[in-house]
């Protein structure tokens, strides 16, 4: 199974941290995705960034967790050299993530 | 008990203009806000102003202005924007002349003072990102800008100004300021203050709320986005909000668009740092209640920590990128052999790069390290850092050059060179920014 099947995330950007939510669908399976997606595995599956830190909140009132992963954009939206220089995408490879 | 009802007219300088004519002809609005401005914004603007005292103000500020105006007047909805970006009272007189046009007797206030350059210059502040110091930055230093908090703004709806243009604000004070002059909230009412900046936070990107920026076919589905519709916020005195939009318009607000929004952007959700206040989301919670209409509570808040963030805008050097397609059957092995051609073409005619990346698009260029499975098709694409436009320009030049000299099969090569306006902050003490509101005046 993929996170994707049970939650569902958006990217937000501040200079070159970027934040990736991952919001569970059902309240049911909040407790699963919170066991299963920690902080380090977010790190494995977004390697090729070479992340400082990740950081990981729990929201569990929306059901959520929060990402806050440094040093992954490049030097931020306004100098990198990336095509995706927001780091935009990011969602959508975090969710691509086997559970 | 009171409420207001608050709409979203914009969410980014370029967003859609029909969203706000539909908000000022039938959303039944108090307040229309449009949040224009984005970080290197600024900079950019300072440039324009530099060259034309009229002028640094939101390029679309006309537009959008003409588009709601009479309907806003119309319906005695005001309108706040930060579209005046570098040149607030510029941006000001130029409502006030299209007012006049309109034939409409208008006070519009113009909040200035976020403009903090010579305090930044002053003292040789610590850069927050890079640990360096503003004087690194010398002669390429462009703008310093503060994040002004809703004070000024409420300050300007007191005195009855028709409509409030700003500078940089931070995006959430935009809307926690209508709040705070409609329903008399302290400014150490922390937890009203918070649950402000919630409801302003989830508004200030428009229809990211909505719909939009949100549909995964397969996953989650939302209709019309061709035609959505932007927010709005029915805000009761007590800080309750429900989050909804027009009546047959495209999109859908739902407990999950709200969700993204609300951590849209957030580092730590229990502590995010307003120029007011520092807002916790922590205790946050969305209620669908009907369709379209959800329910938000929880936000909360506590004394800031005296600390203003300045927005420094400057120079950094030059961006050349060069791109070409490769298609079929070897089509990654061909982008790789064209990038190492590339990579040796610079080296041999020595363009002076402190930074190159290379990707290919369709396989890794919005994550390094993704599949190595065989896509039909793959776009190189080149990008480097140079000090002068000139050296900017010959990257995309060995990228075209593949043409004839390449890999077999290469199409539709392009080429830029972009100068880059980098943006750092700093912190500086509230107290040394001075923020001031001057109000226009037209006669019908």
């Amino acid at each position: 199974m993929k996170l994707r099947d049970v939650a569902h995330s958006r990217t937000g950007d501040k200079g070159n941290t970027s934040n990736i939510s991952v919001i569970a669908y059902r309240a049911e399976d909040f407790p699963r995705i919170r066991e299963l997606v920690t902080a380090e595995r977010v790190r494995t599956q977004l390697a090729g960034l070479t992340p400082s830190t990740v950081t990981r909140f729990e929201l569990p009132k929306l059901g959520a967790l929060n990402f806050v992963i440094a040093g992954a954009l490049g030097g931020g939206v306004t100098r990198s050299l990336a095509l995706d220089a927001h780091g935009k995408a990011l969602s959508s490879i975090l969710l691509d993530m086997d559970l | 008990m009171r409420s207001i009802r608050l709409g979203a007219g914009a969410g980014y300088s370029g967003d859609r203009i029909e969203p706000a004519v539909d908000l000022a002809a039938s959303g039944e609005l108090d307040y229309l806000v449009f949040e224009c401005l984005a970080e290197r914004t600024i900079a950019l603007a300072q440039g324009v102003r530099q060259a034309d005292p009229d002028a640094g103000y939101d390029p679309l500020l006309e537009q959008r202005i003409r588009a709601v105006l009479p309907a806003a007047s119309h319906s005695r909805t005001r309108i706040i924007s930060n579209m005046g970006a570098a040149n607030p009272l510029a941006a000001a007189r130029r409502i006030c002349g299209i007012a006049g046009e309109f034939g409409l007797a208008l006070k519009v206030a113009a909040v200035t003072g976020d403009d903090v350059l010579d305090v930044v210059t002053s003292g040789d502040w610590p850069i927050e990102e890079t640990g360096g110091r503003i004087s690194d930055l010398g002669d390429r230093l462009l703008s310093a800008n503060a994040y002004l908090g809703a004070a000024p703004i409420v300050e300007a709806l007191a005195a009855g100004a028709d409509v409030v243009i700003t500078g940089r604000v931070a995006d959430p004070a935009l809307f926690l300021a209508p709040m705070i002059h409609e329903f008399g909230w302290a400014f150490d009412d922390w937890n009203r203050l918070g649950q402000g900046t919630l409801i302003g936070h989830l508004m200030e990107c428009a229809g990211q709320v909505t719909g939009g920026y949100f549909a995964d076919p397969g996953r989650k589905y939302v209709a019309g986005l061709a035609r959505l519709g932007f927010p709005i916020a029915e805000v009761r005195a007590d800080g309750a909000a429900v989050i909804t939009k027009l009546p047959g318009t495209g999109g859908a607000v739902t407990a999950a668009t709200c969700k993204e929004q609300l951590l849209y952007e957030i580092h730590d959700p229990a502590a995010y740092f307003q120029p007011d206040l520092i807002a916790d989301f922590s205790d946050a919670y969305v209620e669908e209640i009907a369709p379209d209409r959800v329910r938000i509570l929880g936000g909360r808040g506590r004394p800031h920590n005296g600390a203003l963030k300045v927005s420094v805008g400057y120079l950094d050097g030059w961006i050349g990128e060069g791109e070409i397609s490769y298609a079929g059957p070897g089509a990654v092995a061909r982008g790789r052999l064209a990038i190492e051609i590339v990579r040796e073409r610079l080296a041999i005619t020595k363009v002076d790069l402190s930074e190159i990346r290379a990707d290919l698009i369709g396989l890794n260029s919005l994550h390094p390290g993704a599949s190595s499975a065989e896509p039909p098709e793959v776009r190189l694409r080149i990008a480097g850092r140079t000090q002068s436009q000139a050296e900017a320009l010959r990257i995309g030049n060995e990228v075209e050059t593949l043409y004839t000299n390449g890999p077999a099969g290469g199409g539709g090569a392009s080429k830029t060179a972009r100068r880059v306006v980098a943006v750092v902050s700093v912190l500086i003490p509230h107290e040394l920014a001075h923020p001031r509101v001057e109000i226009l005046e037209t006669t019908s």
